[in-house]
């Protein structure tokens, strides 16, 4: 992996929309090499947008993207592509290669239109590989795998990249819990140790309070809150953004947040004993 | 099954095999047919054949095993590139309309008399006219498939599915305009069939194709990245709509020649790539040499099949294709069932 530092991204005054439809409204947001970001919200508010569009697959936005102080718009695909890789939110394969081959994959933007891959290729792809835990499944075809383990395969394929900033777009959402905390702990120890800038969209409150050093929470197309985590996750915050009541308390051994989601009925056995405040925006919708 | 990352090693080996398996077919496909004549004589060796078999042999034969050859080998590689650019391994060449255009154009030109020999366009109007079609057929596709610039994989399938079913309601319009002996010419040229055109015609042909298949081939690399999503794909540096659209048109016109030339010849295009991604993996860096090789040996044998089957009659090549290649892909896809890696 390379030792070399990562690239900031910068985000400044944002707007995207599909059609009619505003998807994006003056977003601005910034990463820093080093720091894990998080990029929270519910469904439909925007974040997946922003995650293609700061990867250089949706044109037509207004506002301005740089990467490492480049203007996205000027730089080649190949070159952002050897800047920054994405784990996507649901891996595509169509055609049965093996682990290995997927994450060679990660080696297109090096090689020159016409090249085998070579021997240090490979060997970027194997140790990419091994630090996901996945080492064993190289020769599988990739049809083949658990959804959990293609997660890991596609992480595999990200490192091998060698990227400068890494987008992540809900990583652990297949992944059992043990898979969970090692795919973050990785996320974690790439922007620590290799100083990556790290922006990943997390839908898991409880990890995002435990790796983000900070928190953009999004709603509607918008930047509703942003700061370090513990400033950002409180409850009005969070109830407002995510329109639902929770439970949110300290975690007795992290001293961070900790936040549980309450069903219908133990919402109303609570409304029972003493009336909740209902959650600030979406009140009038709610009885 | 397990194999390694492909190298430049790996590649050229099974190139190697594949050329001289192909070199196998050829020469057994000039050897063997009515009026045999033996492989000794084909080599130079031994007596040399009488002057009536010399021209069986060196004006009617070998210019219509090359062509088999050539056209088995642009129809499979075509194939495997639409196959990669719609990302389904169940595609054909014929998928995306062309053949529907070309075969218009050929049945056209049989109606209006233009495939006589003493017509206008000389020996090849049918196939001169049916190539016009698939030109048609590839630039009314093009245009209608593209929305904002973009080339959509899922406009383009239906597209070609509508311009394909439109162009048979036309055949059959046409077909009833036809005379009995018209008709009779129509449907044998529709179910394929392969000619005996001159040598410097298939050396024209063999010269488009090999010219297209080198283009599709520096876009293999691109095709493995491709397999995840196009948007994976354009995050890893792919031009994704640029790929697209040059591997619809050069497929198309690969497509289009052999439609041309032969008429419909079913399965090679889709039977040999699931055969060799099954034998050699799924890099297109393999998969489309090797499959342009494997095709052209494959519609060698079908074309010797089909003079041979019930010589001194011939059966359509397209009809022996179909016969032997449907049954075997079942075959295939029943014996991979559980592993549904493989479609």
């Amino acid at each position: 992996m390379s030792s070399e530092t990562g690239y900031t991204l910068e985000v400044e005054h944002l707007h995207h929309a599909y059609g009619e439809r505003q998807a994006l409204e003056d977003v601005s947001l910034r990463v820093d090499p080093g720091e894990v970001v998080g990029l929270l919200g519910p469904n439909g508010s925007g974040k997946s947008t922003l995650i293609k569009i700061l990867s250089g697959v949706l044109p037509g936005y207004r506002g301005q993207v740089r990467l490492g102080g480049r203007d996205l718009r000027g730089l080649p695909r190949r070159e952002v592509a050897r800047s920054l890789a994405v784990v996507p939110q649901e891996p595509v394969f169509s055609f049965p290669f093996s682990a290995l081959e997927i994450v060679l994959m990660g080696r297109y933007p090096y090689l020159g239109s016409f090249a085998f891959e070579s021997a240090h290729d490979v060997e970027v792809a194997r140790q990419a590989l091994a630090r996901c835990d996945s080492l064993e499944l190289a020769d599988r075809p990739v049809q083949d795998l658990s959804s959990g383990e293609r997660q890991r395969v596609v992480f595999a394929r990200a490192l091998a990249q060698e990227p400068r900033a890494l987008l992540l777009d809900e990583p652990a959402s297949f992944l059992d819990i043990r898979h969970q905390v090692e795919i973050c702990d990785l996320m974690r120890s790439l922007a620590d140790l290799q100083k990556l800038s790290v922006l990943v969209v997390l839908h898991d409150l409880n990890l995002a309070a435990e790796y983000c050093d900070r928190i953009y929470l999004m709603r509607r197309g918008r930047i509703e809150t942003s700061g370090p985590t513990e400033e950002v996750f409180t409850y009005q915050n969070l109830t407002r953004v995510f329109e639902t009541e929770l439970y949110v308390d300290t975690n007795d051994l992290t001293g961070k947040m900790l936040v549980v989601p309450l069903s219908g009925r133990t919402r109303a056995k609570l409304e029972r004993a003493s009336p909740l405040p209902a959650p600030p925006t979406a009140g009038e919708e709610r009885e | 099954m397990t194999r390694s990352p492909l190298s430049a090693r790996r590649l050229l080996a099974w190139l190697l095999a594949l050329t001289a398996t192909l070199a196998a077919c050829l020469l057994l496909g000039t050897a063997l047919g009515a009026g045999r004549i033996s492989l000794l004589h084909l080599l130079g060796w031994g007596d040399s054949p009488d002057a009536v078999q010399a021209v069986i042999l060196w004006k009617v034969r070998l210019p219509r095993v090359l062509l088999a050859a050539v056209l088995g080998g642009s129809l499979t590689a075509a194939g495997v590139a639409f196959q990669a650019i719609l990302r389904n391994p169940l595609a054909d060449p014929y998928v995306l309309g062309v053949s529907g255009g070309a075969s218009i154009g050929g049945v056209l030109a049989l109606l209006l008399g233009l495939g006589r020999a003493d017509s206008l366009l000389g020996g090849v109007g049918v196939q001169a006219c049916a190539f016009l079609g698939a030109l048609v057929a590839l630039f009314v596709v093009e245009w209608i498939a593209t929305v904002e610039g973009r080339l959509t994989v899922y406009t383009l399938l239906l597209t070609g599915a509508v311009f394909n079913a439109f162009s048979g309601a036309l055949i059959f319009f046409i077909q009833s305009l036809a005379s009995m002996e018209q008709l009779h010419a129509i449907v044998f040229y529709l179910m394929g069939s392969i000619p005996s055109l001159g040598y410097r015609t298939v050396g024209g042909i063999a010269f488009a194709s090999l010219a297209a298949v080198v283009l599709l081939f520096l876009m293999a690399r691109d095709y493995n990245v491709l397999s995840l999503g196009e948007q994976g794909a354009a995050q890893l540096g792919v031009d994704v709509e640029r790929i697209k659209r040059r591997t619809f048109i050069l497929g198309s016109l690969l497509t289009g020649l052999a439609v041309a030339s032969a008429g419909l010849i079913g399965f090679v295009g889709l039977v040999v790539p699931h055969l060799l991604r099954l034998v050699l993996g799924s890099d297109h860096r393999l998969l489309l040499p090797a499959g342009f090789l494997g095709g052209a040996a494959f519609l060698v044998l079908a074309d010797l099949g089909a003079r041979s089957l019930l010589a001194p009659n011939e059966v359509p090549v397209g009809v022996v294709t179909a016969l032997v290649g449907g049954p075997f892909f079942l075959y295939l896809m029943r014996r991979n069932r559980k592993r549904h890696s493989v479609l």
